[in-house]
């Protein structure tokens, strides 16, 4: 099981936050409540029982204290941590030619530090959720741009950044891209951008996502997949119809949204047999 | 005054530790460990501590006993001794990632039993907060092959883990490196069969009631130590997993395996679904069967409540009163007349033949399959009447009758008119692993011998001992 620290602060004031706790705790929390409920009303008017009653929230609070630590606090460890940093999950992506791995995955990739959302549980991605969020106007030439590194844009009130990077592994891990540029990390929209160059036009290709969450990828502009639900990434979860790649540039764009969890995506692409494309090169100029 | 108020908050107590009122089937928990066995009683322990105890399996009471709070347990038979996983924090209980795994002995698990004390829990693995792992859901094997102990542990937040455990301790093995085995799963728990290591994991979204997604997928290996792959190869690493039980029967996000074996060719996973939409969406315990197919672990069903053809596996002849023959309206195909229209004539029904049946106490035989009414059985729960792991008793009676499938003194199957919910005339069944089933009655009269439906000849059955390589112990039932 997992309760996230955002659930957890997006739980409502009690006895609401008690009810959100309990819907994956049929024990204890609901009988607190109506056990303070049942004893404050029948001793609330005796002055002499509140000392008893005191005893009655202490032995709670040690129960309560023993069954969960406190709500809403950040451990030391997180709180004291000053040092992150995008190592060792990304590298700064170079122009020295570079393939995808050998596995077909594109490590090479642009990345815009997140757009802040409120977002309260991943369930809410369905397909119109998803397109009613990535039609908004974030920044301009959303869906036609090809960013420099270190580029600026403007998202209401948050100037946000492109970055050119690459990933070691075959996800490119998206929450510690935020965590390490110490951004939101947990409700956040992502936009990435890479360029695939093909040495030939290869006909029935297939463009293979993970993603977790909820996101939507374009080949050449044109919308080639979409993962709704709360996802977790799973290699070739989701697959284009059959796709042409032309001779030359061809740019993949994805938009990624997240509440709770760790943001991540992989992405490759598929020949008509299956087999993962490899004789390309990934660039982001 | 002060007595009153004492009281009060005794009586607080024990309502706060448990329900004292016995569920049947479906108790409610969250994050079960696995079911295992001690005094004669099933245990299992869920999130926050606390468990619930089960004399037959079926029924279940509050009252089991886990300290250190903290979340989803699990719990493991080592020689005379039970090995205690759980997670004291994480998760995002403590608000953080940063979690640690504990283990803890105990020789009984019968708060009843004067051998019941928990030794002192020590940590065998955590996490700082930070890193790509949240020390979380412990799951328990102990390597038949080589008498290792292995813990998996972990969330969605990174790497599911592997550490090793010195089975006489609990403790870690000095010097032991955690591996990453797999990804963006959680509520891990390891399997051993037939040269194979299982890890099954749970996907999906925890904890919304019934909008959890919830399910448990498996990948296999021939080392513990992995790589995990799934039916088309992919590594758990990179987010693989094949399916082994999702949503269904109005129970909605399956989590939290374990494996329960119950004699050879019986065993039984258990698990917690995240709703059950007949007890207003609460989480609850789920026990079915385990199958294996081609290699890979499959949730059976539990058996349903239906008319059923009980066909032996020996030579797919069904069982059947031994009733006489009555022939069906029609004559051989010989002396047909072609020029005749064609349409649909009626099956034989019960009130076409039942007066010609005796009154009394009927034999049973096996015989050819022709859907008539000496062969079509209703099987139902019998309320009250207890159960087993994992299931109910039923009554097995001819259709549209209350004619009882029954055990004699002398170990062979009689149908009596009537049933009167005698313990003879109550059937266990379960699924066996190759997906056939083993049927039981709950006792043989004047005998403490536990048999089965077994095939002695190709249209006789008897009761004998239940034999797992032979089909003659296999049943099948068939909707037609």
């Amino acid at each position: 099981m997992r309760i996230s620290i955002y659930q957890y602060w997006q739980a409502k004031p009690f006895p609401g936050k008690l009810k959100a706790v309990c819907s994956r705790n049929f024990t204890c929390f609901p009988r607190v409540y109506w056990f303070l409920k049942i004893v404050g009303l029948r001793y609330a008017m005796n002055i002499k029982c509140r000392a008893l009653l005191a005893v009655a929230f202490i032995i709670l609070a040690a129960i309560r204290l023993q069954a969960q630590p406190a709500a809403g606090k950040i451990d030391i460890i997180t709180a004291n941590d000053t040092i992150r940093s995008l190592a060792p999950f990304f590298i700064p992506a170079t122009s020295l030619k570079k393939g995808p791995d050998s596995e077909g995955f594109i490590q090479r990739w642009l990345l815009l530090e997140p757009i802040n959302k409120s977002i309260r549980s991943n369930l809410v991605f369905t397909d119109n959720y998803l397109k009613t969020q990535f039609e908004i106007n974030y920044f301009p030439n959303q869906f036609t741009i090809v960013p420099k590194d270190g580029e600026k844009v403007n998202v209401g009130e948050q100037e946000l950044l492109w970055h050119a990077l690459e990933s070691p592994g075959f996800n490119v891990k998206l929450f510690r891209f935020a965590y390490g540029l110490k951004k939101q990390t947990y409700a956040v929209l992502f936009w990435t951008v890479t360029i695939v160059n093909s040495p030939r036009e290869i006909k029935n290709v297939r463009l293979a996502v993970g993603s977790n969450g909820g996101s939507v990828w374009w080949l050449n502009g044109n919308e080639a997949v979409v993962l709704d639900g709360d996802r977790r990434m799973v290699m070739d979860d989701c697959i284009s119809t059959r796709l042409t790649l032309n001779k030359g540039k061809n740019i993949i764009r994805g938009a990624l949204i997240n509440g709770p969890g760790l943001s991540d995506f992989c992405v490759r692409l598929l020949d008509e047999r299956g087999e993962p494309i490899k004789d390309i090169t990934i660039s982001v100029k | 005054m002060k007595l009153k108020v004492l009281s009060t908050i005794a009586l607080f107590l024990l309502w706060l530790t448990g329900n004292a009122i016995a569920q049947v089937g479906k108790p409610f928990i969250h994050d079960p460990s696995t079911i295992v066995e001690s005094d004669g009683k099933y245990f299992t322990f869920g999130t926050f501590g606390g468990g619930l105890i089960s004399e037959d399996g079926w029924t279940w009471n509050s009252g089991a006993v886990r300290p250190g709070g903290g979340a989803a347990p699990d719990v493991l038979k080592i020689g005379g001794r039970y090995l205690i996983a759980y997670g004291a924090t994480g998760g995002g209980l403590a608000g953080g990632h940063n979690g640690k795994i504990l283990t803890m002995w105990n020789k009984s698990l019968d708060p009843q039993s004067p051998d019941f004390k928990y030794s002192e829990a020590v940590v065998v693995a955590s996490s700082d907060g930070i890193e790509d792992n949240d020390a979380i859901d412990p799951g328990l094997l102990l390597d038949p092959t080589d008498g290792r102990l292995w813990l998996s542990y972990g969330t969605y937040f990174g790497y599911i883990r592997l550490v090793e455990l010195d089975p006489k301790t609990g403790e870690r093995v000095k010097g032991n490196k955690a591996l990453n085995i797999a990804i963006d799963c959680e509520a891990t728990d390891l399997i051993f069969r037939d040269g194979w290591y299982y890890l099954l994991g749970t996907h999906g979204t925890c904890c919304d009631g019934p909008n959890s997604t919830y399910n448990i997928v498996v990948g296999r290996s021939r080392k513990v130590t992995g790589t995990y792959l799934d039916n088309m190869g992919r590594s758990m690493l990179k987010g693989g997993g094949k399916m082994v039980l999702a949503a269904g029967d109005r129970l909605i996000g399956p989590g939290h395996f374990g494996r329960i074996k119950v004699a050879d060719g019986v065993e039984k996973m258990s698990c917690h679904y995240e709703a059950d939409l007949d007890q207003s969406g609460r989480s609850v315990l789920g026990i079915r069967p385990l199958l294996w197919k081609n290699g890979w672990p499959v949730a059976g069903d539990n058996f349903k409540d239906g008319i059923y053809e009980i066909e032996s596996e020996r030579r797919g002849y069904a069982l059947e009163l031994g009733v006489d023959f009555t022939r069906m309206p029609g004559g051989m195909r010989f002396n047909r007349n072609n020029d005749e229209p064609v349409k649909p004539m009626p099956s034989q029904e019960l009130a076409d033949v039942v007066k010609s049946w005796p009154a009394g106490d009927i034999s049973v035989r096996v015989g050819d399959y022709v859907f008539r009414p000496h062969q079509k059985w209703a099987i139902s729960q019998v309320p009250g009447a207890g159960g087993y792991l994992g299931g109910p008793y039923y009554k097995i009676v001819i259709a549209g009758t209350e004619r009882a499938l029954a055990a004699t003194a002398t170990s062979e199957l009689i149908t009596v008119p009537t049933f009167t919910g005698a313990p003879e005339q109550l059937w266990r069944i379960d699924q066996l692993t190759d997906g056939t089933y083993r049927i039981m009655p709950k006792v043989i009269p004047n005998s403490r011998e536990q048999l089965a439906l077994v095939s002695a000849g190709d249209s006789t059955p008897t009761l004998a001992r239940f034999d797992i390589n032979s089909d003659n112990s296999k049943w099948n039932f068939r909707v037609h």
